[in-house]
């Protein structure tokens, strides 16, 4: 069984109707995990999906729009502005432009939870960042450190494979103990994997071991939003907001809680298409400035 | 309305970051000229949805802070990046632990 594989999805707003005269934009967010789109229709979300990336940017950028629009009627000649953000966002081939994901992050956090939204982490794939933004959702400051996987969403896959525990309850379960355990000492996936073996065959369960880990990788994430300067309100996007023992663990760290997570099984508003949604909201205004013009 | 990214690191010895400010910022490219690692290019920046040319740490050594910079690490003031920069819109922070 293949314990990291993380379930991909799409949703529609089936009750939204678009016309051809509506301004319909596209978001494309390849990142190093996972590809996002997300489609609006003058400015509202009206459908995404999300899919794994594959080894080819190109493909995963027109495969995750692809998702996006199943069973929407759309057609990519429908859009009247495409953006590629991510990792990746240079490999987009059907965007009118690239934008950097600090900067569609903020915008689609300011969208998804509001304006009071000050501080954005976005615990990607392969890298963590740390936004800082203004009540419009545009980038004051903005920091990203380190060089590996470590605390992402990559090496939460990898010890989801470690432990033989399904990704989706790899937050829950590292919940489950009843004190917690010191943080491991390599945040280095490599070797935390290694720690995190000697901690097993010293009789350590799987549930401390994965919270020592995702301890360890929640002081790391909080110390850069310390570093950016925390300011309320905190939201986290990416994958790993939907991590509830990161979550829960960062805000003990820091102090502070975030806002909730909108309940995308409902209003479709998901924190992991965040920079797709920013993205496609730039789309709009881009094309708005060119009729302008 | 200020813009400032940070890129770098930290481990046992302590925090290292590359600070750019990209509203001081006029992408003259000096830094980028000086830079003996090639860590800095020039990129456009959406800013209030216009394009503006500036400085950034280049994609490939975004993740290799620790060791594109040290070279220049002990000097971090005074690194090439920094003296060349007329605008004061690129510095270094060092703190160590």
């Amino acid at each position: 069984m293949e314990y990291w594989r993380w379930q991909e999805y799409h949703r529609i707003f089936s009750e939204k109707k678009w016309k051809n005269k509506d301004i319909i934009t596209a978001g494309v967010d390849v990142g190093s995990v996972g590809s996002k789109a997300a489609i609006l229709i003058d400015g509202e979300v009206y459908s995404w999906g999300v899919m794994r990336t594959g080894s080819n940017s190109p493909d995963s950028a027109k495969k995750a729009l692809d998702w996006a629009m199943e069973g929407t009627g759309l057609r990519v000649n429908d859009f009247k502005y495409i953006v590629g953000t991510g990792y990746g966002r240079v490999n987009v081939p059907m965007a009118n432009k690239a934008i950097t994901e600090i900067a569609c992050h903020a915008k689609g956090a300011n969208y998804i939870w509001g304006p009071s939204v000050r501080t954005v982490l976005d615990v990607g794939g392969q890298d963590i960042k740390a936004i800082h933004c203004d009540e419009t959702g545009r980038v004051t400051s903005f920091l990203m450190n380190d060089k590996c996987a470590a605390g992402t969403g990559r090496g939460m896959e990898v010890f989801a494979d470690l432990l033989k525990i399904p990704i989706e309850k790899i937050g829950e379960v590292s919940l489950n103990v009843e004190e917690e355990p010191p943080p491991v000492s390599c945040t280095c996936v490599a070797f935390a994997k290694t720690e995190a073996m000697g901690l097993l065959r010293k009789g350590w369960s799987k549930e401390k071991v994965l919270a020592a880990y995702t301890h360890a990788m929640a002081i790391r994430m909080g110390n850069l939003v310390k570093r950016v300067g925390l300011e309320k309100e905190f939201v986290i996007t990416g994958g790993q907001s939907k991590n509830i023992g990161i979550v829960s663990r960062i805000e003990t760290a820091l102090g502070v809680k975030c806002l909730p997570m909108p309940d995308w099984r409902d209003n479709g508003l998901d924190p992991m298409i965040a920079g797709a949604i920013g993205a496609a909201l730039f789309g709009k205004a881009l094309y708005e400035k060119a009729q302008k013009s | 309305m200020v813009i400032i990214t940070h890129y770098g690191y930290s481990d046992g010895s302590g925090e290292y970051y590359i600070v750019i400010d990209a509203d001081k910022c006029i992408g003259c490219a000096k830094c980028i000229v000086q830079c003996p690692q090639s860590t800095l290019e020039l990129i456009d920046m959406l800013i209030d949805l216009e394009d503006k040319t500036v400085a950034a740490v280049t994609e490939q050594q975004r993740k290799n802070i620790k060791y594109a910079c040290s070279p220049c690490k002990p000097e971090s003031g005074n690194a090439p990046c920094v003296m060349a920069c007329e605008q004061k819109a690129i510095w270094c922070v060092w703190n160590p632990r």
